[in-house]
């Protein structure tokens, strides 16, 4: 199982590396936006997206989008971890295809929470 | 200001009187006086208006100077304000960053610790509960009784680096103080250059009066609503709990998601 993580700021990515690995994800590597995203989703290896909304850049919506969009990366499993907090935005989020939303600042027993419930769905 | 009031009010004033005479020219069939009186009220109004122009200019040319924007200003000896609150409050994210990797760096330091003492505490007790009950024998007791000793010095290690990783932690968080001062600090200009920024609209505002100047404001506020477009992100919400268009807790998402059939 090996996750990307994207954060335009190191501290986050850092903590959500640190909070999968207290989950038994200890397999991560890091982007810290859409566009430098992109290449390491298409390197084929990614199995879970964890990614922020508000980036320079391309932001998480978008990344979402493009995933979606993408014949082979259609079916990977995307959490937003962000600190968009709208209710236009979480829906947009949803209509967009997100399979977990999660707002900052969160709880370590939060983010265990929705990824179970993300494997739990997809089986 | 009160100036600005009475050159309005004596345009108007003279809008007014010059009217009338205008209607009563034109009725009598005076029509030389109908146009020396029009003449009249356009140089009244240009005068105005050339006079607030020139205020605007001169308000606006001092308030330039006043905030200090351009660094290039033989003025601005010192660097402008807006650059210094910019270089302030990028040490503001430095000094967040680092603590919270300095944090970070401490705790990931002391988890091994704590696992391998925690394991190893869990091993010894096992083999304690079965010596209670009298299941070891002699050769295993004294390896047991070696054990136990080099458990207890290495306890002892470990909790003094624990510790000392826990102060350093609380070190970590002067941030705190320092990064107040200086965003109080900033929070002062904003407010300040706020201030002065209105007064100019507010300037700007008599020229259009003068000049009878209508906005579209119809379409002032659709440019505003495109830029609050959701997708672009807007960061944390200040006043969750008092919005409605805003969830105030991860429970508030998930009640929304599930409503959509998440």
């Amino acid at each position: 199982m090996k996750i990307l993580i994207v954060d335009d700021f190191s501290t986050m990515r850092r903590i959500i590396k640190n909070l999968l690995r207290d989950l038994g994800f200890t397999n991560t590597v890091e982007a810290d936006d859409g566009t430098t995203a992109i290449p390491v989703l298409n390197s084929g290896s990614i199995d879970f997206l964890v990614t922020d909304w508000n980036m320079p850049g391309m932001t998480g919506i978008d990344l979402l989008r493009h995933v979606r969009a993408d014949e082979k990366l259609k079916h990977l499993p995307v959490l937003m971890v962000t600190a968009e907090a709208k209710r236009e935005q979480i829906i947009e989020a949803a209509q967009a295809g997100v399979n977990g939303y999660v707002v900052k600042p969160f709880t370590a027993v939060a983010l265990k929470e929705k990824i179970e419930k993300i494997f739990e769905r997809i089986g | 200001m009160e100036r600005k009031e009475s050159s309005l009010g004596d345009f108007e004033s003279t809008l007014k009187k010059h009217a009338q005479q205008l209607v009563e020219s034109l009725e009598r069939g005076k029509f030389g006086d109908a146009v020396q009186l029009i003449h009249e009220l356009n140089q009244t109004r240009d005068r105005g208006l050339y006079q607030e122009v020139g205020k605007l200019t001169r308000e606006l040319h001092s308030a330039i100077v006043n905030f200090q924007i351009d660094p290039h200003m033989p003025q601005a000896e010192e660097v402008s304000q807006i650059t210094d609150a910019t270089e302030r409050l990028s040490y503001v994210v430095r000094l967040t960053e680092n603590a919270a990797n300095r944090t970070m760096d401490l705790v990931e330091q002391s988890t091994p610790v704590l696992n391998e003492l925690s394991t190893e505490a869990k091993s010894l007790s096992a083999d304690w509960q079965r010596f209670m009950r009298k299941e070891v024998g002699a050769a295993e007791f004294r390896e047991l009784v070696k054990r136990v000793d080099s458990f207890l010095t290495q306890s002892e290690h470990g909790t003094g680096k624990v510790s000392g990783a826990l102060n350093d932690i609380l070190l970590a968080q002067d941030y705190q103080d320092l990064t107040g001062q200086v965003i109080k600090r900033v929070t002062q200009l904003v407010t300040e250059v706020e201030s002065n920024l209105l007064k100019l609209v507010l300037m700007a505002s008599q020229v259009d009066r003068f000049a009878g100047i209508e906005h579209d404001r119809e379409q002032l506020r659709a440019e505003k609503d495109q830029e609050k477009h959701p997708t672009r992100g807007e960061g944390p919400q200040i006043h969750a709990d008092k919005r409605e268009d805003v969830v105030s807790s991860q429970d508030d998402v998930d009640d929304l998601l599930s409503s959509l059939g998440f």
